[in-house]
């Protein structure tokens, strides 16, 4: 298997602002690739560079074996697209919708119409097919916007945080459609801000921050070495508790309101907080890639 | 760089999805613009006209004012088919509907989608003044053969307009904004192009500047043609239309890319 998208130090800049800042990377064929990160981290502009929708600034960018900068039209052509932004056509049906967009790919109508039925199908939209897309839920537009995406039969799907603002529900229909796609070979690039749908998805993914690659790994390898197996969470702490895990040289992090102890196991320190410290609330609970982000990109509200 | 170089036969996809759109909803499309044509016609030429006791000249003829004015409804058919669908029409699709996004992740390049947009800019000058034409012809207002050329016409005075109007759609900071371009180019065109009386009564200046306007040259040539006549004015009409779409269409793709590609 070999990489289906090669990154080296890739740049994009608008006027002065760095939105990617030189990051490199390289996903395997039908592997399930993460792009993490707060708001403004430069994960769209990464997307929107791999579907060759904005020009790179310098540096490199392969796609299937093509130069972004000298094969848009045959990268495009091999690859599924699904927006962050609603972009269907609100003037025709739910079925329309995905032959016309077949039609600028050159898909014969034929075959256009029984692919659009199928996708309906995989997507549990059949029911929808006549109406407009005017008239179906958020949900449901989101499962349409990927059910275009594999019109083409992608050999890579970009989705652009296909989750967003879903119930349950829809969710959980969309993972399991992304794991049978996966299985059938198609390589998934995922941008997300939901950690646990990263951590169920992604067989490996990166965290970006203000434009660069701050970790990338396996999601069970990075929470293990940035966090540990455990975290202890306390409750009102007090600055002498702080002093105190600081002293024992446990790694923490302290919140609003809230003491992390970032442990691989945490028994002991519970213990030894409660005899130092009285009646101390506390929680231990499993290390999760939330942990992981938050610890490094911050806990900041970014605006 | 060849500014056209991204230029495929794929922006006809494009061109399709508007089509299929307007046909979606033909009835509320065609009436309109079938029903606007016999409104001028009874107020302008049977209602204004009435007072209007001299003919025009029209080369070596003379003309009633109903005859001289119905092809000039054509004309201006052709202006407002094609300006109202590459300004409202295309910024509604660009900015609102992200169609155009949407289209970008296809194989289609942005050179596609504006040429699409072009096209069925045209198509509806052609669709909107065929239909103007075949309702001044019931009215015994035309002439064969001259008449079978005028949506021929029609299709290339529509994606000049096209053109003009894309280029407006690709500085546009918003959809008010297009009052601008109405207020200061269609209205008069509309008024002084020689579609409600003949340039002839105008001052020399003012004849000057009415042949500095694009609709003045539709509206020679759709005259002409219906009533039979094509002379070298009618040569210059056809080379000011060329030049004009070439200009406006080259200076739109550029335009539009800029806006778009970032």
């Amino acid at each position: 298997m070999g990489s289906v998208i090669v990154a080296k130090d890739l740049v994009k800049k608008f006027d002065e602002f760095v939105a990617v800042d030189r990051i490199a990377f390289a996903i395997e064929e039908g592997e399930c690739f993460g792009f993490l990160g707060p708001n403004g981290a430069g994960k769209s502009t990464t997307m929107k560079m791999i579907h060759c929708a904005s020009p790179i600034t310098s540096g490199q960018l392969s796609v299937l074996g093509m130069d972004v900068k000298e094969r848009p039209r045959d990268i495009k052509n091999l690859i599924g697209v699904a927006p962050q932004d609603n972009n269907l056509d609100p003037d025709f049906t739910v079925h329309k919708n995905l032959t016309v967009y077949a039609r600028y790919f050159n898909i014969d109508a034929k075959v256009a119409k029984k692919r659009a039925d199928d996708l309906l199908e995989f997507m549990q939209l059949t029911e929808k097919r006549d109406v407009n897309v005017e008239n179906i839920s958020g949900g449901m537009k989101r499962r349409l916007i990927i059910a275009r995406a594999l019109m083409n039969e992608p050999k890579v799907l970009i989705l652009d945080e296909p989750t967003t603002g879903l119930d349950p529900q829809a969710r959980h229909l969309i993972w399991e459609r992304i794991r049978e796609l996966r299985r059938k070979g198609v390589t998934v690039l995922l941008t997300t801000h939901y950690m646990d749908e990263a951590e169920k998805l992604c067989e490996r993914l990166v965290i970006m921050d203000k434009g660069k690659i701050v970790i990338e790994g396996r999601p069970a390898d990075l929470i293990r070495d940035v966090i540990g197996s455990e975290v202890v969470e306390m409750d009102e702490p007090t600055d002498e508790m702080e002093a105190f895990v600081r002293s024992k040289g446990w790694d923490h992090e302290r919140t609003i309101d809230r003491l992390l102890i970032y442990a691989a196991c945490c028994d002991d320190i519970v213990l030894i907080m409660k005899e130092r410290f009285g009646l101390v609330t506390t929680t231990i609970r499993k290390a999760t890639l939330e942990d992981v982000f938050l610890k490094l990109t911050g806990r900041k509200l970014i605006e | 760089m060849n500014p056209i170089e991204n230029l495929s036969l794929r922006s006809i996809s494009v061109w399709k999805r508007n089509r299929d759109v307007f046909f979606r909803t033909w009835k509320t499309n065609f009436v309109p613009s079938f029903l606007e044509p016999v409104l001028y016609l009874l107020a302008m030429g049977m209602g204004f006209g009435v007072l209007i006791s001299e003919d025009l000249r029209l080369h070596d003829i003379f003309v009633s004012y109903i005859e001289f004015l119905a092809p000039g409804l054509v004309a201006i058919s052709i202006m407002y088919g094609a300006f109202f669908e590459c300004t409202y029409g295309s910024f509604v699709r660009m900015h609102y509907q992200k169609t155009f996004d949407a289209m970008i992740a296809t194989p289609l390049s942005i050179e596609d989608v504006i040429v699409g947009e072009i096209l069925w800019g045209a198509t509806k000058s052609f669709l909107n003044a065929t239909i103007v034409l075949i309702v001044i012809s019931l009215f015994g207002l035309t002439n064969l053969p001259g008449l079978i050329f005028v949506p021929f016409i029609a299709f290339l005075g529509g994606l000049m307009f096209a053109s003009i109007a894309m280029l407006f759609t690709s500085i546009t900071p918003n959809m008010d904004s297009f009052n601008w371009p109405f207020f200061l180019l269609i209205t008069p065109m509309f008024l002084f192009s020689g579609t409600f009386f003949p340039m002839y009564v105008l001052p020399e200046w003012g004849q000057l500047i009415a042949l500095a306007l694009p609709l003045t040259h539709c509206s020679v040539l759709v005259r002409d043609l219906c009533f039979n006549y094509f002379d070298l004015a009618d040569v210059g009409a056809l080379i000011y239309i060329a030049m004009l779409t070439v200009v406006a269409f080259f200076a739109s793709i550029h335009l539009m890319k800029k806006r778009l590609i970032n």
